[in-house]
This record gives structure tokens, C-alpha cells and sequence, in this order.
């Protein structure tokens, strides 16, 4: 397969054209830019649809509007710029309008740093808008898990009716490196595509037909009630088929690193670092952290393992949670953790396992 | 016997929703009416804003669309430009379209979105209860500005046509009521003009319905047209400010 060698934004942008994205809109916010940019000059190479909306909210409006009518639409924003978007994307879960949307993270709370930060894990996984809704939320840590991921979710998306967010961070939207790209849909693909989405989509019906209806809202408290319980079995059934993980070392570690994203490439360096120390070091690495990979704590032996150690970037710690909700006290838990667009050095998590391990921290 | 008028079909028969008095009940007629004599209601989106004209969602028989409140413009843009031989309009209040929807309005407008878009004007909030809007006469009582609208405290009110005919892009801009028949035709004809040009790909129309809120004015459906005429159409004088 051919290699070509790009930035994570721009191959980001190229993989949902490929997987036939039509409509893009978006704003400028760094560390984000160049996914807009690349679109501008990409969409109308393929017969789609670039437009700088005059906000965040407008943007992410047009992709509502977009979405509604069966167009594969997409969106991309960093952390600040996220919380704007927050209100379409509330719509969109609520009027079950398909959308796939990217957040490269930055530092925060408020405009925070432009530098990479994995601050918005609440955000992104407990409170993406008002209601109470979930996403499938895939986390990539290298550039071509990010090309893979936003391939399929555009599918996740349309399978639900219900927006899909890629979270990043600053270092995987700027960071180039080798990728085998996705196959490029044919415009008949595309458009069959858009032809599945007719009969909801807002694009005109004949009386005689069944109209496109789109709407989040209720005037019946049961309607409303139904609604968030149909959507709820929907969530219930991704936790049962749409988690992805990957385990590495579980059978005999005495020590389990979990992180996802840019914090589990440096924790996965550190891991091989310590498993050629003879170290019994293993890792749950999320790849979608909604929903989170809570069966894969089962497969940890606690006869064995001291401690989990909660690896992110981010002050405080936010998926620690979940950690400890699938944990249910089965062994201690610590933290690695740095925030503000900071790093974490490969050789902190590195001295943080040696401590864990000489038995030098206490819970 | 020959029926010599009917309702329009593009209205599904269910009950509206609208207070006594309330013209949006007249201008959904007239939007449907016009929809069927262009031939395009079955191949036309309506995206309604947030408020009372949210009542409006089940009586009409063509696609629709709920956007965020004030974002209907938005919406329309991405549902146009993805759907080009889609008829899009949007349907807004004054809070909506110029308080907080004023951004995405006048972008929308800005970009020539080939879009038509129906502005009802009452000048205060209809379903919230009665809060001040953009549109809000000096003078005049709402709940959220008990003594009336004071200059000096909440400024004066937004004339929208006029606003966004300083802007280059739009084709249509033209203020109409529905106080009385003569004005209801001329509504009819200027929605029907806003139509035209989408259907012409000439760009952004907007029709602004100065129409009234009786349950909110706290005055009987009669006396609010004379409010109407006496006070709302001093303010924004009714006319065609744009037609290219």
C-alpha cells in the first residue's frame, strides 16, 4: 500500500472526503487550522461544500442544516471553540441528524493554550451539550488511527443518526507521519449514499409522500420520555458492540497504564522501556472512550497487579472516573498526570512505575 | 357549484395552534399558497425558528426543519448549499432573527445565500410571555421592561430591512403587514417575489411581517391592529427597500 507522508489535520480532512463528506464548515481556532484550510481547497475539487461559517455556532449550524438533508457533513473546532459548538451538537443528537466532528484539544478552561492538552474529557464523553446525550467518541493516538477513525465514523454517524466525535489534540493535528489513506469513494457511492439518507432528510417531499421531519423538540412529556429511552438503548447497545481497545500485557502485569491518545504513545514507550527493565507492565489503551472499554479491567489478574495508573494530559485528572468505575476497588489507583499543553515525558511515567513497583507509593 | 377558493393544501388540516388575532396563522396561508402556485411545495424545507411559530410544525404539510433559536439562517445555508434544488426558507420571530440569531442572519445575508427568508415582526417575545424583543417600541411595556422600552437602558428598536440594506449581497428586501386585505395581497406578493428569486438563483430575499400580539400587547385582536397601524408601522415604515 502506498505511504504518503502528512500533517494530522490534513489527513484527517482527506479521509472524510474519501469517505465521502460533502459539506464542511468551520471557523478558525488553533491548533485546528489546517482542516478548514485543507477544505477549502479540497471540497470543491469533488463537487462538495466548504464554508467559513462567522462562528462556531454558525458552523456547526450549517452542518445541522447540512446533515438534515442526507449530506455526510463534518465539522472541526478546538476545546474553546467546541463549547460553542455545543449547542448544534445538541441538536444533532437530539434530532438525530448524522454529523462526525473533530476536537483537536487544547489547554483550558476558557481560550486556555494553543498547545496540545487532553482537557475536554468530560466534555467530550459526559456533557457534550444540554440533555444528557452521549457520542461515540474514538480517540486515535497516531495519524493513521486518525485517518481510519474518521473513515468509519462518518458510518457510525449515518448507523445512528447521531453525531460521532474524533478526539484529538493539538500534537495529533500537527504531527506529520506516514499513512496509507482510505480508498476514495466513487460519486456514486456518495451519492447513493446521500439517496439511503431521503426518506428523513429535509429535501422535499411530495405530499404523498412521508415529510422529512427534523426536529429535537417535544410538546409531549411522553414523546420526550420515549425518545431519551430509545436513545439511552442506544448507548447500552454500543457498550456491548462498538467498544475498541487495545490490551497489551494484561494476563501478568503488576502495574496497568491506561491512557488513550498522544498520552498513550509516550506511556506505550515508556511500557516497552520498562518491559525490557523485566518489568510487568501491561495497558488498556481506549480507542473509543465512549464507549469506555470498562470489560477489559476484568481481564486484569489482581492477584498480580498493584496498581492502575491513570495516564493524561490533564489537571485534574478526568478519565479517572471511569478507571475507577470499572476498577470497583480491585486495586489502587494512581495518576501521571500534566495539563496546560504540557507533555508528559516518557521518562515521568517511567519514574512514576518505578515507584509504583519498589512498593514507594502509598494510596 | 364552483369552488371558487379552497385552503391551500399545503396546510394539513390540524388545528392551529395561534392565539385570536395572531397573523402568523394568515402568513402561513399565504406562504403555502404561494408554494402551491409556484408548483415547489413538494420539493420545498421550511426552517422554523424557536418561538411561537414553533406551533406551525405540525399544520404544515412540506419538509421542516427545527433550528437552534436564531440559527435558522445557518441551517439554511448548509441545507441549501448541500441541496441546491431544494426550496429553503426560513421562518422567524424578531427575538429570533434579530436578537439572537442577528449574527447568523446577517451573514447569510451577506454571503447572497440563495435562501428566502420570512421575518415576523411584533416586536416583543410571544411564546417566552411577553420579554422586551430587539423590535420593541420606545415606550412600550414588556415583562422584562416593566416601565417600557427606555432608550437609555436598553436602546432603541432594530429596523432589520433597513440594516441589512447596507449590506451589497441581497436582491429583496421589503417590509409588508397584514392589518388589513389590501396589505395580506401585498404580502402574498412580496412572498411570492422572495420565492421567485430563489427559484431564479438570484440570491437572499427577505419579506419583515409587521404583524401583532394581542395576548401580549394585553390588547383585544381589534385594538391591536389599531396599535398596529397607529404605533408599529410608524416605526417600521411598510415598502420595498431592495429589488434587484
Amino acid at each position: 500500500m502506498k505511504k504518503v507522508f502528512m500533517k494530522g489535520c490534513e489527513a484527517i480532512a482527506e479521509a472524510a472526503v474519501r469517505a465521502g463528506a460533502r459539506f464542511y464548515a468551520g471557523y478558525p481556532i488553533t491548533p485546528q487550522n489546517e482542516i478548514p484550510e485543507y477544505m477549502s481547497r479540497r471540497m470543491p475539487q469533488v463537487g462538495g461544500v466548504f464554508l467559513q461559517g462567522e462562528s462556531e455556532i454558525a458552523s456547526v449550524t450549517m452542518v445541522y442544516g447540512a446533515g438534515a438533508g442526507g449530506t455526510r457533513a463534518m465539522t472541526s473546532s478546538s476545546s474553546v471553540g467546541i463549547s460553542l459548538k455545543s449547542e448544534g451538537i445538541s441538536y444533532c443528537a437530539g434530532a438525530r441528524v448524522p454529523m462526525v466532528y473533530v476536537n483537536m484539544q487544547r489547554g483550558g478552561p476558557g481560550v486556555g493554550t494553543i498547545q496540545a492538552a487532553q482537557q475536554d474529557y468530560f466534555q467530550a464523553t459526559r456533557a457534550s451539550g444540554n440533555g444528557g446525550f452521549k457520542m461515540i467518541v474514538l480517540a486515535p493516538a497516531t495519524v493513521q488511527e486518525a485517518v481510519d477513525m474518521t473513515y468509519r465514523a462518518f458510518d457510525l454517524a449515518e448507523r445512528d443518526r447521531n453525531p460521532v466525535l474524533i478526539l484529538g489534540d493539538g500534537v495529533l493535528g500537527t504531527i506529520m507521519e506516514p499513512v496509507v489513506l482510505p480508498e476514495m469513494k466513487s460519486d456514486e457511492e456518495v451519492a447513493a449514499l446521500k439517496q439511503k439518507n431521503r426518506d428523513w432528510a429535509i429535501v422535499g417531499h411530495s405530499r404523498e409522500e412521508k415529510r422529512g421531519f427534523i426536529d429535537p423538540g417535544y410538546w409531549s412529556t411522553d414523546m420526550q420520555e420515549a425518545h431519551c429511552v430509545s436513545l439511552n438503548e442506544m448507548y447500552e447497545r454500543w457498550q456491548r458492540e462498538d467498544v475498541q481497545v487495545e490490551e497489551l500485557y494484561l494476563e501478568d502485569a503488576e502495574l496497568v497504564f491506561v491512557a488513550y491518545g498522544t498520552s498513550a504513545r509516550i506511556a506505550k514507550s515508556a511500557l516497552k522501556l520498562l518491559r525490557a527493565e523485566g518489568h510487568r507492565v501491561g495497558m488498556i489503551r481506549p480507542l473509543t472512550v465512549s464507549p469506555f472499554p470498562a470489560a477489559s479491567f476484568d481481564k486484569i489478574d489482581y492477584a498480580r497487579c498493584k496498581c492502575v495508573l491513570d495516564i493524561e494530559m490533564s489537571i485534574p485528572a478526568q478519565m479517572i472516573y471511569d478507571v475507577e468505575l470499572a476498577l470497583r476497588e480491585r486495586c489502587a489507583v494512581e495518576t501521571c498526570l500534566r495539563s496546560g499543553g504540557n507533555l508528559i515525558e516518557r521518562d515521568d511515567v517511567v519514574k512514576k512505575a518505578h515507584e509504583i513497583l519498589k512498593g514507594g507509593v502509598e494510596r | 357549484m364552483n369552488a371558487v377558493y379552497t385552503r391551500t393544501k399545503t396546510l394539513n388540516g390540524n388545528l392551529l395552534g395561534f392565539c385570536p388575532g395572531c397573523m402568523h396563522g394568515t402568513v402561513f396561508k399565504l406562504i403555502g399558497e404561494v408554494l402551491e402556485e409556484l408548483n415547489i411545495d413538494g420539493r420545498t424545507a421550511c426552517i422554523l425558528g424557536i418561538g411561537c411559530c414553533g406551533l406551525a410544525q405540525e399544520v404544515v404539510s412540506y419538509d421542516l426543519a427545527t433550528a437552534p433559536h436564531g440559527r435558522a439562517c445557518a441551517v439554511a445555508s448548509g441545507l441549501k448549499r448541500s441541496n441546491p434544488d431544494t426550496v429553503v426558507f426560513t421562518y422567524q420571530g424578531d427575538g429570533d432573527l434579530a436578537s439572537i440569531g442577528l449574527a447568523e442572519t446577517l451573514h447569510a445575508a451577506n454571503r447572497g445565500e440563495n435562501i428566502t427568508t420570512i421575518f415576523i415582526n411584533n416586536g416583543i417575545y410571544g411564546m417566552t410571555g411577553g420579554q422586551m424583543a430587539p423590535t420593541t417600541l420606545v415606550g412600550m411595556k414588556a415583562t422584562t421592561a416593566p416601565d417600557g422600552r427606555d432608550p437609555g437602558l436598553h436602546g432603541y428598536p432594530l429596523h432589520m430591512c433597513e440594516i441589512l440594506n447596507q449590506l451589497t449581497a441581497p436582491v429583496y428586501l421589503e417590509r409588508v403587514s397584514c392589518n388589513n386585505p389590501a396589505n395580506v395581497r401585498k404580502t402574498k406578493n412580496a412572498i411570492r417575489k422572495a420565492f421567485q428569486n430563489q427559484l431564479d438563483g438570484k440570491g437572499y430575499s427577505m419579506v419583515e411581517v409587521v404583524t401583532s400580539c394581542p395576548t401580549n400587547w394585553g390588547l383585544s385582536p381589534e385594538k391591536s391592529l389599531q396599535f398596529l397601524e397607529d404605533n408599529m408601522l410608524r416605526e417600521f415604515p411598510l415598502g420595498v427597500l431592495r429589488d434587484r
